[in-house]
């Protein structure tokens, strides 16, 4: 009984997640399109707490919703002027991207059944965050290295970026 | 318990729709949010395999990794559509052409 809840959730929200990310690609108002997309982040979140993957959930909430959404926000208030309500985002090829992205979708599903995954399940991991930790610190720490650094770079040539040519005074 | 091929279907779906919406958009915030799905998409796969296949959590180290890259990619992608507004006053990509030969 428990385990049919759980699964009614789970599709539930993966219906939502599904559904947003539609109306993220279709929706023909920029703002809508980004709040929709707050609701995949949230439901991606829940499919990690399926998972077991606490941490990931968390992170996935403050960085993707907390930040990528709250700068991709941002770029639509400041790429449009909203005083006259433009918000709108057109379409282009649509007839060869659907049948691309189609392809695309056909292809997966065919591997997906096609390959023996040996799945097997390993159990609720329980709280992952030390074991995460000790990983990035220890196996993982060159690509932890190279991802600080990439973000440094990335600040830096962001802020370069943006700057209004002239006005800086070096 | 769900299983993984439900994980990889939902996944594939996500991952389908954000390369609909890379190719369709104009405009060039809403083909970053398309982008931002693939992402998504990409780390379900991972966590899900982390779980089901690898039994330890190498997978959610990378899933980790990947959200860090696509907040560079955001604001970097960000500033270069900064830039091209400031230029063209728009941001539609399909009048972004000055390069094309």
């Amino acid at each position: 009984m428990e385990s049919m809840a759980s699964a009614a959730i789970f599709y539930g929200v993966a219906a939502v997640v599904l559904g947003s990310a539609l109306y993220v690609v279709v929706g023909r108002n920029l703002v809508h399109s980004a709040f929709a997309l707050v609701a995949a982040f949230f439901g991606v979140a829940v499919f990690y707490v399926y998972l077991g993957a606490d941490f990931l959930a968390g992170a996935q909430v403050l960085i993707y919703v907390g930040g990528i959404l709250t700068l991709l926000l941002f770029g639509v208030m400041l790429t449009n002027r909203i005083y006259n309500l433009n918000l709108r985002s057109g379409a282009i090829q649509v007839v060869p991207g659907a049948l691309s992205a189609g392809l695309v979708f056909a292809l997966l599903v065919w591997i997906i059944q096609s390959v023996d995954w040996g799945a097997m399940d390993a159990g609720d991991p329980g709280p992952t965050s030390e074991s995460i930790g000790r990983l990035l610190m220890g196996d993982y720490l060159l690509p932890f290295e190279i991802a600080s650094v990439l973000l440094l770079i990335a600040l830096m040539g962001a802020a370069m970026l943006v700057r209004r040519r002239g006005s800086g005074s070096s | 318990m769900i299983p993984l091929e439900h994980y990889l279907y939902i996944s594939a779906a996500l991952f389908s729709l954000g390369v609909f919406g890379v190719l369709t958009r104009r405009n060039a915030v809403n083909v970053l949010m398309s982008i931002e799905l693939i992402f998504n998409s990409a780390n379900i796969n991972l966590v899900a395999f982390s779980r089901f296949v690898e039994g330890a959590l190498g997978g959610q180290v990378f899933a980790l990794l990947v959200i860090v890259i696509a907040a560079c990619e955001a604001a970097v992608a960000l500033a270069i559509v900064m830039s091209l507004y400031r230029v063209m006053k728009n941001v539609n990509l399909d009048e972004a052409a000055e390069l094309k030969g």
